[in-house]
């Protein structure tokens, strides 16, 4: 039988490594955007776990929405890279520094 | 009649609207005619209110015009007291500074001469004098005509204010920015002490009207304030209130300014620097008297600060070269008359000599000022002489004023100077004799400088360069009209008032004298008439030592004269330290100028220095800043500007959080 | 152990492998492929617990679209890797902490302690018949009806977003502006008639021959 509790110790699993991924791919945006849809994927993870053992269907709309949200992230994040790349020649993080201060 | 009197307050400060901000509109004919339309409505309507007091038994007015506001009971109001004193006052006050209107017309005619080229200043300077003279007149009346203290202190303060703009009127001149600055300081310290007494009196009586709190005052008479090791209440309001006609009326210590303030045109040196502003205190005092009569102390010390600057600020006079300084001794010296008198209860006789002295002297310094027009503006006797055979009214007019100041017998000086003297003689308070002695023997220094002055000026060969010499002309009938019109009253108010004044106590309820104080009674007991004053006044020392000092004077200065014309200066050269002493007033000038002004610039340049340019500026505003500055230089350097910093800063706030959240 | 679990454990397996996989591979076009085979185990997963619907469209918006669109990003953009990858290993220490932490403190809190079936019971099967899509498709047209539109207008804001933030005219490039074409009317803005006088040029002095004929044949021509 498959209780709660594994479906969320797999997403905080998920959760954990894409927040190391963070960490460890620091220079590289394309990446940084990819953990953070993993990152979705394990929050998704757990409303759909939720939904599933409380019988209510909302958790699956949440996902729902959550998916749209990250569809639309994904397209603009991007549009903003390649604008990026075509203006800048790069996406090395260590070469966008113009917030500081 | 409260229309009238609010009519005599406005109708001034109407002239002073016009004059002064639509003077640049109407001109400076528009101006002279809307400021002395005024002044003349008021010194119409003023004499009209005398006549009523004098012949028709008006009743004594006292109504609240306007509240200002009422403040845990105390009323804050505009009002007016008219009573036979207050009817003099302003009398005198409208009818002297209608004369200095006339006056002025001539005397300000040529002022531009008196600014630099293109100055903004000297552009509208005359229609800007008209506005102040006017602006002063209504300050005036507002203080004679109060029936509340506070009223009082606006009046007072307004006619400071006024004063200090008028002295400094030619702003270009360094000495008179200097001379007013110092009045207006040396005021303050006067005023200090007269807000410290009125709010002494808002303290204990809860009320700022004149005749409650004059009702009230016997209820304290015995009162004691813990200050000074217990003072008694009377005492202390007195004296404060004192403190302030000291600063006003140019009394020893604070006289300071007032010979600096002929720095001023002299149509106001002739107004407020002598017949009228500089009585406030005087009437202020002579208003105060039931609270006066309660304090004995207070009354000496009146009598001795009066008797004091009478005589020795006499001798200065006699060393002094400015034709307007002189006659600024005499006043003080004069005004020292006055607050002897009031020191020895002798209100009346007090408020008496006010008013001939605001003739002869209005009359001293408007014909000084007929000289220093003529003179082009040359103001040192030594440059005169002679002058009698260029300006006949001038020389007429000057010598009818020198005559009355040193009160020669039937001139107005001699039946108020007389009563002042013979009530100071009578009086039992401390040091009545004294304050007799000094004002005695004041009245032979005060024949010595009059004359001084009048026969350099007027008599013996001219001594002025050839150029001035050939211009020499009598002044404008604009100026010649108001030395006749002060030359009058100069001669004859003397005779007219003194029966009712002094005798017929016509003052009536104005002013309260104890019985026991009441030192003009000997006088009332014995009178037999003007005549019979007059020769009585010829038989004692003051007469005499006039008479002495008269003589002594043409000899010296008329007889001597010519042969020896150097002997002025020989005999300043020759009188050694005393001289000294007296070239130097007695060195108050050199000691406030030393520790007040310089111990004030020295603690001033402490608290600049190292309270607000260390502390404050350097210490708390740019230390703040820079602080700041530090701070955030160091924190700017988190800011990398690389997002992924921020985003593991969040992430390790997050898991800090999880982990604090968990654990506990 | 049913074989439901068996499954879990194989798909959760392969998500955690991806997911790691996904952050550690030096191309990116790797890790996309990765993430890819993640969301797909992840769909298996929903599928377990009767999330048919999310699953297949996990599988098909998600992978079918928005990897897609990541795959031709990577490609289109020349990357530098090994510039990007160089403090990979420094930063290796502190993101294991940091990850290492995290799950500590959520298996705390997430264990089979709490969240077991103790606590939460195996729902009952559905029954046959029973349609996940229409359920959800009921709820999200009735109760979040206008959360549902809300979505659409922010997907429709992305589109623009991206459309503006990409796109870019360039001065070399001709084209035709259809709606100018069409607005153009018969009379004046076609054609223009002026009437002018005829040139006269003074006829230069000819030089040579030559250049003045052709001055002629201009003028003739005109």
């Amino acid at each position: 039988m498959i209780a709660l509790s594994d479906y969320l110790l797999l997403g905080a699993v998920l959760f954990s490594i894409s927040v190391a991924g963070i960490f460890l791919n620091r220079k590289n945006v394309i990446t940084l955007l990819m953990c953070i849809e993993l990152m979705l994927l394990a929050v998704n993870m757990n409303f759909v776990a939720f939904s599933h053992f409380l019988g209510d269907a909302s958790g699956q709309i949440f996902v729902f929405f959550i998916l749209t949200v990250a569809a639309a992230e994904a397209a603009i994040g991007l549009a903003i890279l390649v604008v990026l790349f075509r203006n800048r020649g790069t996406i090395n993080v260590a070469d966008l520094d113009m917030l500081k201060g | 009649m409260e229309n009238v009197y609010l009519t005599i307050v406005l109708a001034p400060l109407i002239g002073a609207i016009v004059a002064g901000f639509f003077g640049g509109v109407i001109g400076r004919a528009g101006a002279h005619w809307a400021a002395s339309t005024g002044v003349g409505i008021s010194a119409f309507l003023s004499l009209w209110v005398v006549g009523a007091f004098i012949w028709g038994g008006a009743p004594t007015f006292n109504e609240t015009v306007y509240t200002w506001m009422v403040s845990d009971g105390i009323r804050f109001e505009i009002g007016f007291l008219v009573d036979r004193l207050t009817a003099l006052m302003m009398g005198v006050v409208t009818f002297v500074s209608f004369a200095v209107h006339i006056y002025t017309i001539g005397y300000m005619a040529d002022d531009e001469h008196n600014w630099p080229e293109g100055s903004r200043a000297g552009r509208n300077s005359y229609q800007r004098f008209f506005s102040y003279i006017s602006l002063f007149t209504f300050s005036m009346l507002m203080l004679v005509m109060s029936n509340n203290f506070l009223q009082l202190f606006f009046g007072w303060e307004a006619v400071g204010l006024v004063s200090y703009l008028l002295i400094g009127f030619w702003s270009v001149r360094e000495s008179a920015v200097f001379a007013n600055l110092k009045a207006f300081l040396v005021n303050r310290v006067g005023d200090f002490g007269f807000i410290l007494g009125i709010a002494a009196i808002g303290m204990y009586f809860n009320s700022m009207d004149y005749a409650e709190v004059f009702a009230r005052a016997p209820e304290f008479a015995e009162t004691q304030v813990a200050l000074f090791g217990g003072v008694s209440l009377m005492t202390l309001i007195c004296i404060l209130l004192f403190i302030g006609a000291m600063g006003k009326s140019a009394q020893v210590p604070l006289h300071v300014w007032l010979p600096d303030s002929m720095e001023g045109p002299t149509p106001i040196s002739a107004l407020i620097h002598a017949a009228t502003m500089v009585t406030a205190g005087i009437f202020m005092v002579a208003r105060m008297s039931p609270l006066y009569e309660l304090s004995t102390t207070a009354l000496s010390f009146v009598l001795l600060i009066g008797a004091i600057t009478a005589f020795f600020m006499g001798l200065i006079g006699l060393v002094q070269n400015d034709i307007k300084r002189v006659v600024a001794y005499s006043t003080l010296s004069q005004l020292g008359y006055m607050i002897a008198a009031l020191g020895a209860s002798a209100y009346a006789a007090g408020i008496f000599h006010l008013m001939t002295h605001a003739f002869f002297k209005a009359l001293l310094f408007l014909a000084a000022g007929s000289v220093i027009m003529a003179m082009h503006h040359d103001q040192d006797i030594r440059n005169m002489g002679g002058l009698r055979r260029y300006m006949p009214i001038t020389w007429m007019t000057a010598l009818i004023g020198s005559l009355a100041l040193i009160a020669f017998p039937g001139f107005s000086g001699f039946f108020s100077k007389d009563a002042i003297i013979e009530a100071v003689g009578d009086s039992h308070a401390f040091g009545a004799g004294f304050a007799w002695l000094l004002l005695t023997l004041g009245a032979f220094v005060t024949a010595l400088y009059s004359f001084r002055m009048y026969y350099l000026v007027f008599h013996g060969k001219p001594r002025m360069d050839e150029h001035t010499r050939s211009h020499l002309h009598e002044t404008r009938w604009v100026v010649t009209l108001p030395l006749i019109a002060l030359a009058i009253p100069s001669v004859f108010i003397g005779w007219m008032t003194v029966e009712p004044l002094l005798v017929n106590n016509w003052l009536g309820d104005a002013i309260y004298v104890k019985p026991e104080h009441d030192s003009l009674r000997h006088l009332a007991e014995h009178w037999h008439g003007q005549k019979a004053f007059i020769l009585h006044g010829m038989s004692a020392p003051p007469f005499w030592l006039a008479m002495g000092g008269l003589l002594l004077a043409t000899y010296i200065w008329w007889f001597l004269h010519r042969s020896r014309p150097t002997i002025d200066e020989e005999l300043q050269a020759k009188s050694g330290p005393v001289g000294r002493i007296l070239a130097d007033k007695y060195g108050f000038d050199d000691f406030n100028q030393r520790v007040f002004a310089g111990g004030g610039r020295a603690i001033g340049q402490l608290f600049w220095g190292t309270g607000d340019r260390t502390l404050i500026d350097g210490g708390m505003v740019n230390g703040s800043a820079r602080l700041v500055g530090y701070l955030a230089g160091v924190i700017r350097q988190m800011q990398t500007g690389f997002l992924y910093h921020y985003a593991i800063a969040m992430i390790i706030g997050l898991v800090v959080l999880l982990t604090l959240f968990v654990a506990l | 152990m049913g074989f439901e679990k068996f499954l879990f454990y194989i798909f959760a397996a392969i998500t955690v492998f991806a997911a790691g996989m996904v952050v550690t591979r030096r191309n990116p076009v790797h890790s996309v492929l990765y993430l890819v085979l993640a969301f797909v185990s992840s769909a298996a997963l929903w599928i377990l617990i009767e999330a048919e619907f999310l699953g297949i469209v996990l599988v098909l918006v998600y992978v079918g679209a928005v990897m897609v669109l990541f795959l031709f990003v990577v490609m289109m953009l020349d990357i530098d890797i090994a510039s990007i990858r160089a403090q990979f290993i420094r930063n290796l220490p502190l993101g294991l902490f940091v990850a290492g932490v995290m799950v500590l403190n959520m298996l705390l809190i997430l264990g089979p302690s709490n969240f077991g079936l103790e606590q939460f019971a195996k729902p009952d099967p559905r029954p046959a018949g029973y349609s996940n899509t229409a359920e959800l498709g009921l709820d999200l047209y009735t109760t979040y009806l206008y959360q549902f539109e809300i979505a659409a207008v922010i997907l429709l804001v992305a589109i623009i977003a991206a459309i503006r933030l990409t796109l870019r005219r360039r001065p070399e490039t001709k084209y035709q502006d259809p709606s100018q074409q069409v607005r153009v009317r018969k009379g004046p803005s076609r054609v223009r008639l002026i009437s002018m006088p005829p040139e006269r040029t003074p006829r230069p002095v000819p030089v040579a021959p030559a250049p003045a004929a052709t001055n002629d044949n201009k003028e003739t021509a005109e």
